[in-house]
């Protein structure tokens, strides 16, 4: 579903990403691991048009994503949920919800009646200014805002950071339920354990080069992956 | 267009035409002699004062960016304005249709102004953003100073006197309205998203620079027709009147009346630009009263003195009346929330700083 060929990224004189080849396939969960500084949210900014890349190709769905405008990419059904719970504070939840279908407003009320039953927190709340809710709760907004386009594939960003132990569960949880319905998802963790125990495949991605690559299950055991990343 | 929306505009309308029918009552009526001709100029001057820093509060407010360089977008409708209409006087229009076709051809220059400065300058934000303003509206005046046909530094005069403040009192209801009405639109609501995170906006697919570039021309277009207004109000004007300072005065107007909130800047400017004239003996203390103000609001209110709330006149009667009392007080509520958050955010804010 997603290809990314041989992709290079510089932030001027300072090369990050040298040369990454990854591929997800349709209904997988694939995650990208790594320390921080590595590159991962580089490779998922790059691919949704947030960041230029040098060279390399990136076509999701048979689409040429490096030739096609940012704010278009959306419409290609290929969401991004920024790293740091990036909401609309100062606007209440349903309306961050309603831009969440900037792109198509179509059916956004069945879309939306959708999100509030998989998160009932958020129907509670949706009067309620987005900035004034928990940290669980901005990231439940967030992922919600990205379902509200209908993407086929979500790209998330450090979806656990800042969140308690518990939280962070309960976001894979829905993660994988997310996945369930047959929307693909690339995942960007530093939580290598919680990010490998739910994913498909995996890539280990170090100072902007790929080391490791393959079946989640087995890299739980590799043992370069357990003493660098899984602390064991 | 839903039962109460009509109600809702009807009631408004009606509001508005009511101040309208009082003050030609005062003014008709004579109740202050000869100084009547006096107390309309000031009223005139508020009514473009107001379209000025609303328009300016389009770009503070909504789009959350720093321009100190309105008076430029203001200078260049003035100018524009005044020239269209001294070429076409004497045409067999009227007057009224003159000055309207002059104040839209204000409104457009400044508009056109406005996307040259903000297809470049738009990719900044923050400070850069209101650096680049500045040197545009200082470009603006020095080319003004050395133009011919602006009267290349010396005062440009003979303007028609077209500005009445009937007309203008009208004009600046639309102008309002106008406002009003973009700030809560899709693309109003829009331009909001991307002040509260333009990472999260372009992820949700909004292309960012181009409705910043747009909010910025519109601002633009309404600063030109009060610039309009102006040069047919005062018929004389030299470029240096739209300095450095007339665009810090534009932006405190915004900032003490509240950021995002039309209401405060037409209180605020409709106050401020007749307080002035109200105490003229002490008028050379004025920019001095409008840094204290400032700073005074800044502490104790630094959302500004209306925050980001809006008068409504549908709500205040609903209230009065009892009528759908519940949702008039969660209204309030929000409201009330709203301005909180707002104020701690600018309390981190500063504290950042």
């Amino acid at each position: 579903m997603l290809e990314v060929k041989n992709l290079e990224v510089s932030y001027g004189a300072v090369h990050a990403i040298h040369g990454v080849s990854l591929q997800v396939r349709d209904g997988e969960i694939v995650s990208l691991i790594g320390a921080n500084g590595a590159g991962k949210t580089t490779i998922l900014r790059t691919i949704s048009g947030l960041q230029k890349a040098d060279t390399g190709e990136i076509t999701f769905d048979g689409s040429d994503l490096r030739k096609t405008e940012p704010s278009r990419i959306i419409n290609l059904k290929l969401a991004h949920v920024p790293e740091g719970r990036h909401i609309f504070a100062q606007m209440t939840v349903e309306e961050n919800l309603e831009m969440g279908a900037f792109a198509d407003v179509k059916d956004m009320a069945a879309t939306m009646a959708e999100v509030y039953e998989r998160f009932p927190r958020l129907k509670e709340r949706r009067r309620q200014l987005a900035g004034t809710l928990s940290g669980g709760e901005q990231q439940m907004l967030a992922v919600g805002r990205a379902l509200m386009g209908k993407p086929k594939m979500i790209l998330m960003d450090e979806p656990s950071m800042g969140l308690s132990p518990l939280l962070v569960k309960e976001i894979f949880s829905i993660i994988k339920e997310v996945n369930k319905q047959g929307i693909t998802i690339l995942l960007v963790e530093q939580n290598a354990k919680m990010a490998l125990s739910i994913s498909n495949r995996a890539y280990v991605l170090e100072t902007g080069d790929i080391t490791i690559e393959g079946d989640a299950r087995e890299l739980l055991k590799d043992d370069r992956v357990r003493k660098a990343y899984l602390g064991q | 267009m839903k039962k109460s929306d009509k109600v809702s505009y009807l009631i408004n309308f009606l509001g508005i035409f009511m101040i309208f029918l009082l003050l030609m009552a005062v003014f008709e009526s004579k109740i202050f002699g000869s100084s009547t001709q006096y107390f309309k100029g000031i009223c005139t001057t508020a009514c473009y004062t107001i379209i000025m820093v609303a328009s300016l509060n389009l770009v503070v407010g909504c789009m959350g960016e720093f321009s100190l360089g309105h008076a430029g977008f203001v200078s260049v409708g003035a100018y524009a304005s005044a020239i269209v209409s001294n070429a076409l006087a004497g045409k067999g229009l009227p007057d009224i249709g003159l000055f309207l076709v002059a104040l839209l051809a204000g409104g457009i220059a400044a508009g056109l102004a406005g996307l040259a400065v903000g297809v470049p300058a738009l990719r900044l934000r923050g400070d850069y953003l209101a650096i680049v303003t500045v040197a545009f509206a200082e470009i603006i005046r020095v080319c003004f100073c050395n133009f011919a046909i602006t009267g290349g530094g010396k005062t440009m005069s003979g303007i028609l006197k077209l500005s009445n403040f009937y007309w203008c009192f009208w004009i600046m209801v639309v102008c309002v309205t106008i406002m009003y009405m973009f700030v809560r639109s899709r693309f109003g609501r829009t331009v909001k998203a991307i002040r509260e995170d333009y990472i999260a906006a372009a992820a949700s697919g909004i292309n960012v620079t181009y409705y910043k570039v747009m909010t910025f021309v519109v601002s633009a277009f309404f600063a030109g027709i009060g610039g309009g207004i102006y040069a047919h109000y005062m018929t004389a004007m030299i470029p240096t009147n739209f300095n450095f300072m007339y665009s810090a005065e534009l932006l405190s107007e915004v900032i003490i009346g509240g950021i995002g909130s039309l209401t405060g800047s037409v209180i605020g400017a409709a106050f401020l630009s007749s307080l002035p004239e109200m105490m003229r003996q002490f008028s050379q203390y004025r920019m001095l009263a409008y840094s204290v103000v400032l700073v005074l609001v800044m502490i104790f209110k630094p959302a500004g003195i209306f925050g980001d709330w809006e008068f409504s006149l549908t709500r205040l009667l609903k209230r009065l009346t009892g009528r759908g009392g519940r949702g008039a007080a969660q209204d309030a509520v929000q409201g009330t929330v709203r301005a909180n958050v707002q104020d701690e955010a600018h309390e981190k804010g500063k504290a950042g700083v």
